[in-house]
């Protein structure tokens, strides 16, 4: 089963929001200068911000906000932000692979940015309300 | 440098006690555009069964990567930070955090393994609370990239 796709906006801002709230402040996520230092194409957002925004969408299906058992993810691309008002967006959608006897649905999630996914076995399992 | 392979299996020391915050929980969740009133309102979250808000999923990074800098800041084990980028990251649940915890984090080396020039650490953070109960196990693969 394919559950609605769901899109998230981040913008330069956001980042700069996630960083004082989670602590990282690596200026890879604030500084096109510092960015593009080390190779990268300029500003990306945390990669953590990401399994976040896609956690969001975890508990938006599961329907409750205490509903995840595991969650798991590898980050295979970054996701760039440009300096503008829009930003960029991370669109998520995921496929039941399994319900369970004990209550558990296990999700196989893709995540993707400009048409390129961002997360590779992207996995969540999630307690089924009830 | 290489990463000294004789840390795997190595468990480092506990951290000294996290106290979640009900207002770390809010700005954590707020950030990340969490609207569900069980990360914001005590009382929705006691509704769900919680003695105080509920942590989003990803929350215990902020425990847990703070806690990583024991293996970061540690000499012996030569991690170049410089050249490091996330590679994996999970979280297993034995309920969630919310406000009120007081946790702890133990850090074991799990896994070093070196492929295409690039190394790969896995550890593994077990997060209690102060009394011993699980709360949350934390696996984080790094990516220590081969100098080009």
């Amino acid at each position: 089963m394919e559950l609605p796709t769901q899109t998230f906006q981040v913008t330069r801002a956001d980042l700069v929001r996630y960083a004082g709230a989670s602590g990282d402040f690596n200026p890879i996520h604030y500084s096109d200068r510092f960015a593009t230092k080390v190779g990268l194409p300029g500003v990306i957002a945390h990669g953590m911000f990401t399994m976040a925004l896609v956690g969001r969408a975890v508990t938006t299906w599961a329907g409750a906000p205490d509903a995840v058992v595991d969650y798991g993810v590898r980050f295979t691309r970054p996701v760039v932000v440009p300096d503008d008002d829009t930003g960029t967006e991370i669109v998520v959608s995921a496929v039941v692979r399994e319900v369970t006897e004990t209550g558990l649905t296990r999700l196989d999630i893709t995540a993707t940015c400009q048409g390129d996914k961002v997360l590779s076995q992207a996995r969540a399992t999630v307690r089924t309300a009830g | 440098m290489s990463l000294d392979q004789s840390f795997v299996g190595r468990t480092y020391p506990p951290t000294a006690p996290y106290q979640v915050g009900r207002e770390k929980i809010r700005e954590f969740a707020s950030a990340i555009g969490a609207t569900d009133p069980a990360h914001h309102d005590p009382e929705a979250a006691r509704a769900l069964g919680h003695p105080d808000v509920v942590a989003p999923p990803t929350f215990p990074v902020v425990l847990t990567m703070a806690a990583s800098r024991q293996l970061i800041e540690d000499p012996a084990l030569g991690i170049d930070y410089s050249r490091v980028v996330h590679g994996d990251q999970r979280f297993a649940y034995t309920r969630p955090v919310v406000a009120g915890d007081e946790l702890i984090c133990v850090n074991t080396v799990e896994d070093i393994t070196s492929r295409g020039g690039h190394e790969f650490l896995t550890t593994r953070t077990d997060v209690t609370t102060t009394a011993g109960e699980p709360v949350v196990a934390v696996w984080s693969k790094l990516v220590v990239r081969g100098e080009a």
